[in-house]
């Protein structure tokens, strides 16, 4: 499956990667429930504050998981930045990877690549890792 | 007097031990209680919530608005009208 998704949350994704350098930064893409659709996004608090390692705050996570069912609406990316590492799903991302339905959107600000940046996608499903065609699209709906 | 019946909401990643229901209900006066009678309906269940008889890090359990792990965590208190919601942490790192 191929995550579609618009330029603009791309580069809102990157500011965000940068703006939160050293730490990863994190955050979701909703869309309305069963759509698959990007539409949404929701940059989050990396309560962890850490290079290393990034979760949702728990007041954070209940709000936005009410906020969904108020509004039928579903977490379609869910996504945060390696700093230093190549923008593939580490083991701790594997092991807490708990949303089935949703892609799983890595970037990289890693220096060694610069000027380039890597923003890659992928299904985690019961431990396996699937990477994804991502298509950037000009704008939302088109 | 018997257990008040606790709401408690299940995120999509363990709805195939609810046989995919969405929200359950079980008899309970605190959070303990309220995981073995759910384990008790739902098989399995309790060991994705616990973990050498703890709450598992990163599985965030809520009484009403509150997190449980400020309300004395599994000892936390049950009372009639009470609703539960299970959420998974959204985690991970390089």
């Amino acid at each position: 499956m191929t995550l579609k998704i618009s330029a603009e949350h791309v580069e809102a994704i990157f500011a965000q990667s940068v703006a939160e350098y050293p730490d990863e930064c994190c955050g979701v893409i909703l869309g309305p429930e069963g759509s698959d659709f990007a539409q949404v996004l929701k940059p989050m608090v990396n309560s962890a504050h850490s290079p290393t390692f990034y979760e949702f705050d728990s007041k954070d996570l209940l709000s936005l998981y009410r906020e969904l069912d108020d509004n039928s609406q579903e977490i379609v990316v869910v996504y945060h930045s390696h700093t230093e590492t190549e923008a593939y799903p580490s083991r701790t991302d594997i092991a807490y990877a708990s949303e089935p339905n949703a892609h799983y959107v890595l970037v990289s600000t890693r220096k060694e690549i610069a000027p380039e940046r890597e923003f890659r996608s992928y299904r985690i499903i019961d431990g396996a890792v699937t990477e994804e065609p991502v298509e950037i699209i000009a704008a939302i709906g088109e | 007097m018997s257990a008040p019946i606790i709401e408690v909401r299940i995120p999509t990643i363990l709805r195939p031990y609810t046989k995919n229901e969405k929200v359950v209900s079980a008899e309970a006066t605190n959070l303990a209680e309220l995981i073995a009678a759910l384990d008790k309906s739902f098989v399995g269940l309790g060991d994705r919530l616990l973990e050498n008889g703890e709450l598992r890090r990163f599985i965030n359990i809520y009484i009403n608005d509150e997190d449980v792990r400020f309300m004395g965590s599994l000892a936390a208190t049950l009372k009639a009208g009470d609703s539960v919601t299970i959420l998974p942490a959204v985690a991970g790192g390089c």
